[in-house]
């Protein structure tokens, strides 16, 4: 876990651009930076080719803040609107063929086991509701089935954004989307349940409009798959263009689609909870009370 | 009082619904494996002592892995090959792999597989016919990603209807891939093939996955003699900072690493990127035609050729086929050469415009429909040679070759006494006339 490889070479500061100065400078590695420290820092993902009033781009860089070790993750993503993003981070960033990504991340991930061992080495997948729950499914679901352990996030756009508005499997019923002119005829998939009987140690929705408690699930979510098992975020990260929401009703919009489908659910195992209390320090999973041991619902 | 029933699997394993914790106290399953001793390339393939043994194609296979020194071996199972894999799964079981899985399927698979060797690791998989192409779409984006794999295709039918019998047809897929393919003619090739495979694909100046190619069933099914090194020697595990791009590991600077370029934007030096990247992926297949030599002793062998009144040109298992018509046509007074083509990427191009340079008639039989050696034959010696090309004989399917069928290409094309088999379209080179000239047109 040496930070060696993002400082200068003895003479070398001076040449660097200053983009590359501030971030060995003023960057997360190697610290421990808070969404509620935005501003005072470098992060890992400024510039970015995104379009204006994007929400998942908010939720990149959220959830980037929140890897407990930048410096020592790698992102796994796959063709849709969220790659164009993660791929101009300051992280390693591994840009496959469509739907591959949790296939590449299990042999990512084992073979950074290998050479490393318990040396943490975060793989973390992005990729969209298409490359998720679409032509990724079979391998995101057996990637669960087999335990693999590293996390994946879903940025669930309801809809194929970067190939100009097809109807996906996370598209609700009834959307009238490019290739669903009639409407969309069946429901939204279930993945958070799907996630529960593959077997996932930690899994939550989240919307971009909570920054603190996405840093949270982020977190958590991560270092559940270090060593209990496989992780899975599902996040609403509106498409503005698609579904035409006005750019400074981008927000206005997660909150009602938080009220109305994406409301906070977090699920542990009690293994899950065990790790991150004696592990990390946790202490919401404390026992309070005899709560059902493997569903919290929601609360603020 | 009853007799217990064991029930075993072919490694000998005893089968049981739900695996039992071992009460007894047994030795470390990888105490052999753990003396293993690691030697140099040069060392394995030159100067190690061999014995012989009469094993199957996946069981040479299974031997090679067990040298090789793999870190990551993921198995999907397909007849008539998955004998390959469940094996390098033993060699799991004796920790001659340290890790390796079962995937969902091909396409899981290969994803793994770049995945793993993103990760630095040495990976080994094995596939044939269907399963090739349903993860060819990731084995063709592995040498655009520089990452080094061993592969193993067992050549099988892919054509409907289904079939599971020999036919490598998929061939004439993979060699544009742009990654190096090795097609072995017997037990003893693929043995030998793919430990040189992990050298020569990890080489700095190549980085790149190799396909080791054997006709399915006759290659994989039956015995051969196989001279083997001890087993107590391996080769040197990858060293993956050695390649020509950095690893995925978060230990390389720049920190910023997006190694698949993001090049899909719409403008001239996007397209001038991927352009310039594709040429060189295959540069470096180029750059392994020296490490193919140095290891394998060249991209094709020739028998006879000098002043032969035919040559016989071939990979896989029609070698062996053409191995014995030459001998039959020596019988018949005729005086056939033979060349084998081991390498197919690169292709030996050079070497065969100066063997085929006075060649009055050249023999192409394969074990495919379409004939795709037949046309890199003709390509490669175009403008060098005046001899006549037959493309074939030709089986497919899951047929055998019968050596009479070459035999009697030979007889034909030397003394017209036989009539060909041979389709006039797939009759290149030679006198020229307007009509086959049509016909080659055609054809390629």
């Amino acid at each position: 876990m040496s930070l060696d490889y993002v400082k200068f070479s003895n003479g070398f500061e001076k040449f660097m651009p200053k983009e590359y100065r501030d971030m060995v400078e003023h960057g997360p590695f190697g610290k421990k930076v808070t969404v509620s420290q935005m501003g005072s820092f470098k992060e890992v993902l400024e510039e970015h080719p995104m379009c204006a009033g994007c929400a998942m781009t908010l939720f990149i860089r959220l959830a980037m803040i929140a890897f407990p070790n930048p410096e020592d993750t790698i992102t796994v993503g796959t063709a849709g609107c969220g790659r164009l993003a993660i791929s101009q981070a300051a992280i390693p960033f591994v840009y496959g063929n469509y739907g591959d990504q949790n296939g590449v991340a299990s042999g990512l991930s084992r073979g950074l086991r290998l050479r490393f061992g318990d040396k943490p080495k975060d793989v973390v997948v992005m990729a969209g509701d298409g490359g998720t729950a679409d032509i990724g499914l079979q391998q995101v679901l057996h990637s669960w089935f087999r335990k693999e352990r590293f996390t994946t996030i879903m940025l669930d756009n309801e809809v194929y954004g970067n190939t100009g508005g097809q109807e996906s499997g996370m598209t609700n019923r009834g959307a009238v989307l490019k290739m669903a002119p009639l409407g969309k005829k069946f429901e939204k998939m279930n993945m958070v349940e799907l996630a529960k009987v593959a077997g996932c140690a930690y899994v939550a929705t989240v919307v971009p409009n909570n920054p603190r408690r996405v840093e949270s699930v982020i977190k958590k979510a991560v270092l559940v798959a270090r060593e209990i098992g496989p992780s899975y975020i599902q996040a609403y990260t509106s498409c503005n263009i698609e579904y035409a929401i006005p750019t400074d009703k981008v927000m206005e919009d997660a909150k009602a689609v938080e009220n109305d489908r994406y409301q906070f659910q977090e699920y542990i195992t009690d293994e899950a909870k065990q790790y991150l209390t004696e592990r990390y320090g946790y202490k919401e999973f404390l026992a309070k009370s005899a709560a059902p041991a493997a569903s919290i619902p929601g609360k603020g | 009082m009853s007799e217990t029933e064991v029930k075993t699997n072919p490694q000998g394993d005893p089968i049981v619904g739900v695996a039992t914790p071992k009460t007894e106290v047994r030795k470390d399953p990888h105490a052999e494996a753990k003396k293993q001793r690691v030697v140099t390339p040069e060392y394995m393939f030159f100067e190690a002592p061999r014995t012989r043994e009469f094993i199957t194609g996946s069981e040479a296979a299974k031997e090679a892995i067990r040298r090789s020194n793999v870190d990551l071996a993921i198995a999907y199972p397909i007849t008539p090959q998955s004998e390959t894999m469940q094996l390098v799964g033993v060699l799991y079981g004796e920790g001659y792999v340290k890790e390796y899985y079962r995937g969902e399927e091909e396409v899981g698979v290969m994803a793994a597989i770049a995945g793993g060797s993103r990760a630095g690791v040495r990976c080994f998989t094995a596939t044939a016919g269907p399963g090739t192409l349903r993860g060819l779409e990731g084995i063709a984006s592995w040498p655009g990603h520089r990452l080094p794999a061993v592969a193993l295709f067992t050549c099988r039918v892919v054509n409907a209807p289904l079939a599971i019998q020999p036919d490598n047809v998929e061939m004439a897929y993979l060699i544009n891939c742009g990654m190096i393919v090795l097609h072995a003619e017997n037990q003893q090739d693929v043995f030998d093939f793919i430990m040189a495979g992990f050298v020569i694909g990890e080489k700095n100046d190549v980085t790149l996955p190799v396909g080791v190619c054997c006709d399915g069933f006759f290659v994989t099914h039956a015995r051969g003699y196989v001279r083997m090194q001890d087993r107590g020697i391996k080769l040197p595990p990858r060293d993956p900072w050695r390649g020509a791009v950095p690893v995925l590991d978060a230990e390389n600077p720049p920190a910023r690493l997006s190694r698949d370029a993001p090049v899909q934007k719409s403008n001239f030096m996007a397209y001038n990127i991927h352009a310039v990247w594709q040429q060189e992926v295959w540069a470096a297949v180029e750059r392994s035609r020296k490490y193919i030599t140095r290891y394998l002793g060249g991209l094709l062998t020739a028998e006879n050729v000098e002043d032969a009144d035919a040559v016989i040109i071939a990979s896989g298992s029609a070698v062996a086929q053409s191995r014995e018509a030459v001998r039959l046509c020596k019988e018949k007074g005729f005086n056939v050469g033979l060349i084998k083509i081991r390498s197919i990427r690169p292709f030996p191009t050079k070497e065969l415009r100066e063997l085929c340079a006075k060649a009055k008639l050249i023999v192409v039989p394969e074990f495919n429909y379409i004939g795709w050696l037949a046309r890199e034959v003709a390509t490669a010696i175009y403008g060098y040679s005046r001899a006549r090309i037959i493309g074939g004989p030709r089986v497919y399917g899951g047929q055998s070759m019968p050596v009479e069928l070459i035999v009697d290409e030979v007889e034909s094309g030397l003394t017209g006494k036989k009539s060909s088999n041979v389709a006039l379209s797939q009759i290149m080179g030679g006198m020229v006339n307007p009509e086959e000239v049509a016909h080659f047109m055609r054809s390629i």
